[in-house]
Order: C-alpha cells, then sequence, then structure tokens
C-alpha cells in the first residue's frame, strides 16, 4: 500500500517534471487539505527545552524546532504565524502524532530505527545532530574527549551518559577518573565547584547547562561528539506528498544557508540571481511548488519570513542566542560538518 | 495554639512578657529547650529570609539586573502575566478578572444568610456562574474564542479546582445516596464507581485521559484535553467526595428518615428536606479537606503538558533568558498554592464555628 503510493507519487512527480503539471494529476493530501481548510499548522513540540523549544515572555513560542515548524506554516499557507502549539512530554509525543492531533512533530527526537519500525511515523530529515560530548574549562586547553585522559568527570550515576563514557574511554585505553553522583544536578554543581575537570551530557542540554554555571564564559562545549542522537521532524506514515512537504522544507532551508540566500537578500535573490538551483527554490523558474501542491513561493516565504537553516540556528542556540553553540557537527558538510542537503533539481 | 491565642490577645506588652516567660521559660530545662528551638528556627529562617528578600532582586527586566546571591524576582514579574494567565491574549484578560470578580461573588452570595429558599438557590447561582464564567473564558456567542490550550497559569488550577470541583459535589452526593441505595442495581452501580475512581492513582487517570483516549476514539471526534483532564479529575474527587457524604449520612439517627417517612414524604422528600441537610452539615470539614487536596492535586496535570501554576512555571525555566531560576519559580507556586489553600483551610473553620459543627 505505502509502496504503491510512492511509485505513484515517484510516476506522478517524473511526470509533472517533464512539464505536464497539472493539478489533478497529485496525489491527494488529506494533511495539506486539513490544514488550509483550519487555517494552521498543527505542530507538536516539546513543553520547554532551552534553544529548541520555549514560551518567551511575550508568551511567544520560540527556538530551533518551533522555527521549523514556523517554516512549514510559511511554506503551506504563506504565513510563519499560522502555527498553533501542542506542547508535548516525552510520553506525549507520539499519542498526539499517532491521533492526528498534531500535522508534524518538531521536537529534539531521535532518529531511531525501532521508532521508525514499530510507532508508525517517518524522520523527515535532521535538523540537529545531538550528541554526548563533554563541558570543560576553557582554561584547560582540552578540545576533544580524547584531551581528557587523566581528567576527572563528573556523571550522574548510572545514567546513560556514565556509560557511554566509560565504553569511550576504555575502548581508547585512556586513563579517566569518573565521579558519581546521585542526580544529574549535583553533578553538574561539583563540575562548577570545580571538583572536576569535566562534565558530560548532550550538546543541546550542555548548552543549557551552561548558562546556570557561576561564569560561563568560562566553559567550552566540546563539538566532537562520542554518541551519535540525530534528530529531526516526524510525520505520520500515509499522505506521501505532505512528507515530502516536511521532507523538503527541511531540505530548503540548508540549501538556501549552502546558496546563500538568507532572509535579507531573499527578494534580491529571487528577482536577480542567476544560479539556476537558487531561482527554483524561490520559484523565480520551475514550479517546484507546485509539484507539491504549493504556492510556487513556498521556500521564498520560508526563507523570507523564517530565514536560512543557519539564520535559524545562530538566532536559537547559536551565537546570537544565551546558548552560544558552535556549528560544529551541525555545519554544512561543505564547511567541515555534516548538515546535508539533497540538490532542488 | 497558646502562642497564638496570646498574640490574639495583646492588650498589655507586660502580659504578653509574662505570659511567655511563663510558657516557655519556666523551669531550666524548659529554658534550654526553647533556646534550642529558637536557634535551630533561626537556623533554617535566617538563610531563607536573606535568599528570598534581604538579598533579593526585585527591580529590573532582565536576569542581568540580578547579580548577587538573593533571589531574583526580576524573573517572576517578567513572567507574572504568564503565571496568572498562561498565554490568555493580553487584551482579552479582562474576561478572566471579570470571571474571578463572579467567582467570588457568587460565593459571597451562597453564603448570604438572606438568600431566600437557600437550598434551591445555592446551586442555582453556582449553576449560573459556571454557565457565565466558562462564557466569558472560553468566548463564542459575542466573545472572541480563545482556545483551552492558550489558558494556564493560576488562572487554569483555579479553573480546574473549581468546575472539577463543581461536578464533584454533585455527582458525589448522588453516589453516596446511591451506596445507600435500597435497589441493588443502583447500589451495585455506585459502589463499582467509587470504588474504581477510589482505587486508581490520579496519575493513572490523567495519563490516560490525555494519551489513550485520543487513540481510541473514533476518527473526527476529539474532546478537549482540558476538558479530559477536568472529568478524569472530577470522577476521583466525586468517588471521595461521596465517602465523605455517606459519613454524614450513616451519622444520621435511622429514626429521622423514619419519623420523616411516618410524617408521609416519599424518599427525595425525606432526603432533601430531612437527611441530606444535616448530613452536608457533618460532612463539610471532610469535604473542604477534598477541595483543598483538589486544588492541590490539579497541579497534576503539567505532567501532560497543561499548563497550570506549576506547569507554566516550570516550562518558564526553558527560556535561555531565565534558565536556572528553579528556586524562584517553585517557591513563587508553592507560596500561591499555600495562600490558597490555607485561605480555604481558615474559612471553612470559619464556617464551622459558624455553624456550630465543630465536635
Amino acid at each position: 500500500m505505502t509502496l504503491l503510493a510512492r511509485g505513484a507519487l515517484g510516476a506522478a512527480i517524473l511526470a509533472l517534471g517533464a512539464g505536464a503539471a497539472t493539478a489533478q494529476q497529485l496525489a491527494p493530501s488529506p494533511t495539506l487539505d486539513a490544514i488550509r481548510a483550519r487555517g494552521h499548522l498543527e505542530c507538536g513540540v516539546h513543553l520547554g527545552l532551552p534553544g529548541f523549544s520555549f514560551a518567551n515572555d511575550r508568551g511567544e513560542w520560540t527556538g530551533l524546532d518551533v522555527d521549523f515548524c514556523r517554516a512549514v506554516a510559511a511554506a503551506v499557507l504563506g504565513d510563519a504565524n499560522k502555527v498553533r502549539y501542542t506542547p508535548t512530554s516525552v510520553q506525549q509525543r507520539w499519542p498526539v502524532l499517532q491521533s492526528g492531533q498534531v500535522d508534524l512533530l518538531s521536537r529534539n527526537t531521535t532518529i531511531t530505527f525501532s521508532r521508525n519500525a514499530s510507532l508508525g511515523v517517518n524522520f523527515q530529515g535532521i535538523n540537529f545532530y545531538e550528541g554526548q560530548t563533554f563541558i570543560v574549562r576553557t582554561a584547560s586547553g582540552a578540545k576533544k574527549p580524547t584531551d581528557l585522559e587523566n581528567a576527572s568527570i563528573c556523571v550522574a550515576a548510572g545514567s546513560t551518559e556514565e556509560r557511554m563514557a566509560a565504553d569511550y574511554f576504555r575502548e581508547r585505553n585512556l586513563k579517566v577518573s569518573i565521579i558519581n553522583f546521585q542526580k544529574n544536578d549535583d553533578a553538574i554543581a561539583a563540575y562548577d565547584a570545580g571538583r572536576c575537570d569535566s562534565y558530560t551530557a548532550g550538546i543541546g542540554a550542555l548548552a543549557g547547562q551552561r548558562i546556570k554555571l557561576k561564569t560561563p564564559g568560562d566553559h567550552f562545549i566540546m563539538t566532537e561528539t562520542i554518541s551519535n542522537d540525530p534528530q529531526g521532524p516526524v510525520t505520520r506514515w500515509g499522505d506521501e506528498r505532505w512528507q515530502a512537504v516536511v521532507r523538503w522544507v527541511l531540505n530548503g532551508m540548508i540549501a538556501a544557508e549552502n546558496l546563500g540566500v538568507t532572509s535579507k537578500n531573499v527578494d534580491d535573490m529571487r528577482a536577480n540571481s542567476r544560479n539556476a538551483e537558487i531561482r527554483r527554490l524561490l520559484g523565480a523558474d520551475g514550479n517546484f511548488g507546485a509539484m507539491l501542491g504549493l504556492p510556487n513561493e513556498w521556500m521564498f516565504n520560508a526563507i523570507k519570513q523564517v530565514g536560512n537553516y543557519a539564520e535559524s540556528f545562530e538566532r536559537t542556540v547559536g551565537k546570537g542566542s544565551p546558548l552560544g553553540l558552535e556549528r560544529g557537527q551541525n555545519n554544512l558538510w561543505t564547511r567541515g560538518g555534516i548538515l546535508f542537503t539533497s540538490p532542488f533539481q | 495554639m497558646t502562642a497564638a491565642s496570646t498574640l490574639g490577645t495583646r492588650p498589655v506588652r507586660a502580659s504578653l512578657l509574662r505570659r511567655m516567660k511563663a510558657d516557655y521559660f519556666a523551669t531550666p530545662l524548659n529554658a534550654v529547650v526553647s533556646l534550642l528551638c529558637i536557634a535551630a528556627i533561626a537556623a533554617i529562617a535566617v538563610p531563607i529570609l536573606r535568599w528570598a528578600l534581604i538579598d533579593a532582586h526585585f527591580a529590573g527586566t532582565t536576569r542581568a539586573e540580578c547579580t548577587g546571591s538573593g533571589a531574583c524576582w526580576v524573573f517572576v514579574k517578567a513572567r507574572f502575566g504568564q503565571f496568572m494567565y498562561g498565554f490568555y491574549p493580553p487584551a482579552e484578560r479582562w474576561r478572566v478578572n471579570l470571571a474571578a470578580i463572579l467567582m467570588i461573588a457568587t460565593t459571597v452570595l451562597s453564603f448570604w444568610p438572606g438568600l431566600p429558599r437557600r437550598a434551591l438557590a445555592v446551586p442555582l447561582v453556582w449553576a449560573g456562574f459556571l454557565v457565565a464564567a466558562a462564557w466569558l473564558l472560553a468566548g463564542g456567542a459575542g466573545l472572541t474564542r480563545v482556545e483551552t490550550r492558550q489558558w494556564g497559569g493560576l488562572m487554569l488550577t483555579v479553573f480546574l479546582s473549581v468546575y472539577a470541583g463543581a461536578l464533584a459535589v454533585p455527582l458525589g452526593i448522588l453516589l453516596a445516596l446511591g451506596r445507600q441505595s435500597e435497589l441493588p442495581v443502583i447500589r451495585l452501580v455506585s459502589t463499582i464507581f467509587i470504588e474504581f475512581w477510589r482505587g486508581v492513582p490520579i496519575i493513572t487517570v490523567i495519563f490516560l485521559a490525555s494519551l489513550l483516549l485520543p487513540l481510541v476514539m473514533p476518527a473526527g471526534w476529539d474532546i478537549d484535553r482540558l476538558v479530559r483532564a477536568l472529568v478524569g479529575l472530577a470522577f476521583v474527587i466525586a468517588a471521595y467526595m461521596a465517602e465523605a457524604v455517606r459519613g454524614g449520612l450513616q451519622a444520621i439517627p435511622k429514626g429521622q428518615a423514619e419519623a420523616a417517612s411516618a410524617q408521609g414524604l416519599g424518599y427525595w422528600q425525606t432526603t432533601g428536606l430531612v437527611v441530606l441537610p444535616q448530613a452536608l452539615r457533618i460532612s463539610m470539614p471532610a469535604m473542604t479537606n477534598e477541595f483543598i487536596a483538589l486544588v492541590k492535586n490539579t497541579s497534576l496535570v503539567s505532567i501532560v503538558s497543561i499548563f497550570d501554576l506549576l506547569g507554566i512555571a516550570q516550562a518558564s525555566l526553558a527560556d535561555p533568558a531565565w534558565v536556572g531560576m528553579n528556586m524562584e519559580a517553585y517557591a513563587f507556586a508553592g507560596t500561591v498554592y499555600w495562600f490558597i489553600c490555607f485561605g480555604l483551610s481558615r474559612w471553612s473553620r470559619r464556617l464551622e464555628t459558624a455553624r456550630g459543627t465543630t465536635h
């Protein structure tokens, strides 16, 4: 059934690509129809994660994951503000998506085989490469995990992080002393008090915790990770066209960065750029939006209103935010990271 | 208790000192114990006071203003609107305030001695208030609609408490009567309902209402998730209320009902005019207890991402601008809960005294 639908969609896209584009040939998309009918996107987000998803003093949802919801709304409805957010806990996220309460889950969720296979959900790409890493005092000069030889590391006893760190150093025959604490909060407090040289957690979590330290500026979060937890937007099985929309909005934001298209220059780019891919991306040439059943300005709207991936990253978790994360792995594949997009051809 | 009553009557300062000396420093042992207690209290209270008041920061709008070791109440100030109203649109917040004023007016009215036909008037006044407040909060029929997901903060805590309480009281009374009924089917149904809801932890109920219900409901059916949590809470509290009322019912001597029957009164007249008024008066303290427990239990909805007072306080900790304000957030939420619950318990004591039901 799914294979058949995918085949049909592929055939439809090929036919459209050949210039035979008519609205009738589009595969039906109940999700897109529903979004248009109700006039807003229903987006499931984290109920509160610094930098990724939170409500600010004015009650507006902001963050890297929230930005993606806004980009999809801009692409589909032409207005990034036409999103309603459903904050979800760890337990709630799957039922909320499965039961159709949200169209899309953009909630720092790690892509794994078993989730894909057994929960009836598809991951539509990667918007953040999360991974376990280490925070150290900048003065220590340690830049990557292997620099931690003979160092002491604070961890919460029995946590995944403790096991991962122990395995990592044992495998490499590096001697470190791992100091156990009852809770994460105790471990980070001990690190802050100078009882250990390092503390370990996911990059995103570390960035959030660094702000709480006495002098956040004196601490460095390593960009090299010892685990692999790619995270991205999630949709339900079924409605292949909607899934393609979500996937390509994410690709579009990354492609825009790679092509140098920003929210500032997008008008100029659309009018004057001679780069064929930019012209297709922004709807100046071709009918890429129409192929998905969207307005041809879909990515133009998303980039104009939300920005490209780099703008979103820097504003929410990067240098322009209190979290101050380095791009690291989340840099483009052309600039030393592993963030990748397929071409708009 | 002694200290409180001493403070309550302080006509002459000297007598207070004398009383304190007699109460706390009468013997050397008493004096030592008193001094130790004072030292222990000071050891706890002084750092708290220093943190909460003396070293605390009140002025400003950003965390940069909070430099010392004291509490950063700037955070609570910046978030005060959200703590009170959640994401309720600022332009519409007057509706919440109006509903709150209506609630106070309704409460005062329903305890006003001059209210005619009290047994009928009180439920009617409250029903009127509940309908009016629901319309004010949710909108429709002339007012802008405000989705329940925009509700939050203290307003949501009060909403859940009042509406779950308003559902639970009549349901609880009916269940208590049902459990005492002579009709086996009614008795069985009431007993099963009460024992089931009393036997399930509220957290489980809230999880089931939030996670399972949407999956098993037919497509296109969507009950608002706040309503789901509200009904779940109401059922659990109704079961407890029922047991509180049953205690009152069983305290009424059988002779009362028999005498009423002998006068030619039917079941509903006997129950409504003779048994229930007395039983409810006896159950009042227990029912107030259940209501106070309900107010505190509403905070459990924060586990399903409904932003009640506790939920919104926790959620605001995720804003990088305020990360690390855990102590302030919980201290503020805890203080508000304490004032509400303490107020309720004082008020119920006054009611008991006024009606002469203290034993």
